[in-house]
């Protein structure tokens, strides 16, 4: 039966797609619904830095400035230029990826971390141009008006359609990179982490692949930036800074890097966090997420979507040797 | 022709002279050892040869490409596989996983059909996990494919460089050091999966400090010493050779 195999195959992606596309059925209240498209389009940007740090062993330090790419983008062309807005989003995307890939190219050629320097400078310079610029970018003040997606007469300004529209997307990025994950690219992408010379002398153009994963991530952030701005409808710089960036590395880190779905889980909990905190005092938001950053790294070095590694311990401490060895399998990445 | 032609090759690391004009070639299905005291200058060779590194002077052909020229990942394409002296393993992922990684330069599959699973991608990966167990197999790993690769031995270690390199089909393997940390019975083991290898019309050269296990398995050596070709010629005449013995002073050869 090759559809039950299937859906056993993917049973968690399933799973996690049916319950994340209908919550609007169950919920119109906008606030919730806000949370989960932000979820949305933070995991866009979340799935593309993992593959880059999980599986490429890359850190990039300027991701904040590549999702603004994409929402500057689109609020620049769609707001001065009338340009539509699928063709600026298109476009925003592209620019992004030629700038990964003027970035990535001469810093992936170097072994270490030369990619991380970089980006923080990239980042850095973003943000200067993004305030500095004003005749182009409006300065601090940003730009408001920017108008909704619409494909034909559907309106997705409406939260519960704009729900499908950036879940959808984001299900797809997640499925795309589950996939890669499970291919001879993803694989030569561990391989080049774990020992780059091993990598090379089995045929694999290491350089060409980090460039090309970079441009990926940077693709998946300026999409994100783009469906974020057409969604609330107004972009500042404030949201692209260095912090971002950071954000979004703990983000991953958090989560789980080597295995995609710890982009779902990190995701989640850093969108879901602040929201909670919030209610109490949002100056402690940064504290929670450095700490629980350290807490991880300790004690739970594979990221929440490890956890049942750590729980497996623990019981295994209580119980002692009557427990027997933990044979639970991990949720591989290709799930 | 001689399938592989080191001619005159010098590496010079700063003011080390690692290699000096060192010549020799290797015709196509022998078996041929480097052998030389620690820093002669053999992995330096080996590096020149699968394009990691680039000779100061002279030349590594391969047929009629010169390697010295070419990146890594393109001599591997052309057919140099090796194997490295510090495992080189991908611990943490399987051991199947590792010989999969070796099967690359076999396939076609980009990020986008990777992307899209397409069938062409999916026909690819079936081939690709039946031929990198096939290849498992031909070492005698294949019972420990799906173990993280990280958690063998070192014997096994050894062996699974030698399944990944051997999963890219190279016409020539270079073997760093591979019977180091082997006890006796592994040792012969892995002679006999060098012949069958060799019979399978692979050629190969290998670097060893086990007089035995060279000494029984090749057709030519090679000494250096101090980055000089010192000897070359069939086991025998090099065990007897006074240069050499001088060379091995109190070694047992
Ligand atoms: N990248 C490098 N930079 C500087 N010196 C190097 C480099 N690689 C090798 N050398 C030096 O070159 C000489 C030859 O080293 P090589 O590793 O080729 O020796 P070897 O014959 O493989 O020795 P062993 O039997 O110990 O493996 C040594 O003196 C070594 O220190
Ligand atoms: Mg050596």
């Amino acid at each position: 039966m090759p559809i039950l195999a299937f859906l056993r195959r993917h049973v968690w992606y399933i799973a996690f797609s049916i319950v994340i596309l209908s919550a609007p059925l169950f919920t119109g209240n906008i606030y919730y619904l806000s949370i989960l498209a932000f979820m949305a389009t933070r995991l866009m940007i979340v799935l593309g830095l993992n593959l880059l740090m999980g599986q490429a062993g890359q850190i990039s330090l300027g991701h904040a400035a590549f999702a603004g790419i994409g929402a500057y983008g689109s609020a620049i062309m769609t707001t001065r230029w009338s340009m539509d807005p699928w063709l600026a989003m298109l476009l925003s995307a592209v620019l992004a990826a030629a700038v990964a890939g003027l970035i990535g190219v001469p810093t992936l050629k170097l072994k270490g971390h030369y990619l991380a320097m970089a980006t923080l400078g990239f980042g850095e310079i973003v943000y200067i141009l993004l305030v500095q610029l004003k005749w182009l970018t409006n300065g601090t003040d940003g730009i408001g008006g920017i108008p909704s997606l619409t494909i034909g007469s559907i309106d997705f300004g409406n939260a519960q359609m704009f729900h499908w529209l950036v879940w959808g997307v984001a299900l797809l990025m997640l499925r795309i990179s589950l996939n890669l994950v499970d291919s001879r690219v993803g694989r030569s992408l561990r391989g080049l982490h774990r020992a780059e010379i091993a990598a090379m002398s089995l045929g694999v153009n290491t350089s060409f692949r980090k460039v090309q994963v970079l441009m990926v991530s940077a693709v998946f952030a300026s999409i994100a930036g783009s469906f974020y701005v057409h969604y609330v409808h107004y972009v500042s710089p404030v949201s692209y800074t260095i912090i971002f960036s950071v954000i979004l590395v703990t983000t991953v880190v958090i989560g789980g890097l080597g295995n995609v779905w710890g982009a779902v889980w990190g995701s989640a909990l850093m969108i879901l966090l602040p929201e909670y905190l919030k209610r109490y005092n949002q100056d402690y938001t940064q504290l929670v997420f450095g700490v629980m950053l350290i807490l991880t790294m300790i004690f739970l070095p594979g990221g929440l979507v490890s956890f049942r590694t750590l729980v497996a311990k623990v019981r295994e401490r209580f119980r002692g040797s009557r427990a027997g060895p933990v044979t639970g399998p991990e949720p591989r990445g290709g799930s | 022709m001689a399938l592989l032609r080191v001619e005159s090759v010098s590496k010079h690391f700063g003011g080390l002279e690692a290699l000096k004009d060192v010549s020799f070639s290797l015709h196509e299905g022998q078996v041929k050892a480097l052998i030389g005291p620690n820093g002669a200058g053999k992995t330096t060779l080996f590096n020149l040869i699968s394009g990691i590194d680039r000779p100061t002077s002279g030349h590594v052909f391969f047929r009629d490409k010169d390697l010295g020229r070419l990146s890594p990942h393109v001599a591997s394409r052309l057919g140099v596989g090796r194997t490295f002296q510090h495992s080189k393993v991908f611990d943490d992922m399987s051991v199947l996983d590792n010989v999969k990684v070796g099967r690359y330069a076999r396939g076609h599959a980009g990020i986008f059909s990777a992307f899209l699973t397409m069938p062409r991608h999916r026909r690819e990966e079936t081939a690709v996990a039946d031929a990198s167990l096939r290849t498992l197999r031909r070492v005698g790993l294949g019972d420990r494919a799906h173990e993280s690769a990280g958690n063998l031995p070192v014997g096994d270690r050894h062996l699974l460089e030698i399944a990944r390199s051997l999963a890219s089909e190279p016409t020539i393997l270079l073997l760093d050091e591979p019977a180091a940390g082997l006890n006796n019975e592994e040792t012969a083991q892995l002679a006999e999966i060098v012949r069958r290898v060799r019979d399978d019309g692979v050629t190969i050269l290998l670097v060893e400090h086990d007089m035995g296990f060279v000494m029984d398995i090749s057709d030519e050596v090679v000494v250096l010493d101090y980055g000089k070709k010192i000897a070359e010629g069939p086991p025998l005449m090099i065990r007897n050779d006074p240069e050499v013995i001088k060379a091995y002073l109190g070694e047992d050869l």
